[in-house]
């Protein structure tokens, strides 16, 4: 399974949560698969989906799962302390790690070669790591909506995209559509 | 009322319920003053760029957020300001130690002063900055109109606003 299989395979669990994905080809897919108010796409900052999702998470009382990259997590490793030590247990980091930067052409991380995220996180302090193939892990991302307790999943996955085109939603509509939403869910 | 005090006091009138912090000895007095306030969730980042990602949830989801660094850090920070809090037009205050300025006593920080004031004005980022405790007034209008109009807003502190080192 590439991700794009992998989102597939979530779109029951996570439609009526709260997504905050990834810049460029995990938004697009999800975008192209599910477009909907509760996703915020990511169209700059690569690296910031966990902090993002994080921010949402301790802000509000609705669970949140961010949809990230093993690349942009390369990118943004100070996060994992973060997340490790502010826990909120209405968040979910879902990692999909395809051991590759999908978005660029496919150039190999080192999280497909020598390093383990999961155990990373686990060494920050993370409690709740679950690694998983990409079979699995729609299960796993149903016991960890019912768990009401902070997880990070590392989804083991192949490299590969599909043929997808941008996202032409304005910046501002993304963001004041997912603000409404979140308001609304919270009112 | 101490000026971190002042700060703070300002920051809550303002119904900023999160602030990111990266640790800096002339705000340090501040960021313990967050860190005893109770109307304040205190998230310590590891970097600059990750506190912004944090603030832009936090607005997101339904809290004021703003953040406290250095100017040193305002280039690790230049694509998250422009395509995150920029590009989805969010408000952030900033509250920015201004090392390098008159009082430095280490000399590399005066190279980021120099380039700090015109990082700002390129990014079009509403800057301010605050030489005397008497500037610290304006904090209440200016947390006013980062609110009004949406956009990041750096405030400068330098050192002999903070009374040296």
């Amino acid at each position: 399974m590439i991700r794009s299989d992998v989102l597939r395979s979530l779109l029951p669990l996570i439609s009526d949560h709260f997504v905050v994905c990834n810049i460029g080809l995990p938004s697009q897919e999800l975008h192209m698969l599910d477009d909907q108010p509760t996703n915020f796409y990511m169209l700059g900052t690569m690296g910031l989906a966990s902090s993002i999702g994080l921010g949402v998470a301790l802000a509000q009382s609705k669970k949140v799962i961010s949809i990230d990259g093993d690349g942009s997590v390369l990118t943004n490793f100070g996060t994992l302390p973060t997340i490790a030590n502010n826990v909120a247990d209405n968040f979910i980091l879902l990692i999909i790690d395809n051991g590759s930067y999908g978005s660029t052409g496919d150039q190999p991380t080192y999280a497909g070669m020598k390093t383990s995220l999961a155990k990373v996180a686990e060494a920050c302090g993370c409690e709740n790591v679950i690694e998983c193939q990409a079979e699995d892990c729609a299960a796993v991302m149903k016991d960890a909506l019912d768990s009401d307790r902070m997880t990070v999943i590392v989804c083991k996955c192949e490299s590969g995209n599909i043929p997808v085109s941008v996202i032409k939603t304005d910046p501002v509509v993304i963001r004041d559509r997912f603000m409404t939403a979140l308001k609304e869910a919270n009112a | 009322m101490s000026i971190d005090a002042k700060i703070v006091a300002d920051l809550v009138k303002h119904e900023v319920g999160l602030v990111t912090t990266v640790p800096c000895k002339q705000l340090a007095g501040v960021i313990a003053e967050i860190d005893r306030c109770e109307d304040i969730h205190h998230i310590p980042a590891n970097k600059e760029d990750e506190g912004i990602g944090i603030c832009a949830g936090a607005f997101m989801g339904g809290k004021r957020s703003a953040i406290i660094m250095q100017n040193t850090a305002l280039g690790v920070t230049v694509n998250t300001l422009v395509t995150l809090t920029q590009f989805y037009r969010m408000p952030l205050p900033m509250l920015i130690s201004y090392r390098g300025e008159l009082g430095e006593p280490v000399a590399c920080q005066v190279e980021m002063a120099v380039h700090t004031k015109a990082l700002l004005n390129q990014l079009h980022i509403p800057t301010y900055h605050f030489h005397h405790e008497s500037d610290a007034e304006e904090l209440d209008r200016i947390l006013q109109y980062t609110f009004m109009c949406m956009k990041p807003v750096a405030i400068l502190t330098d050192a002999t606003f903070w009374k040296g080192y």
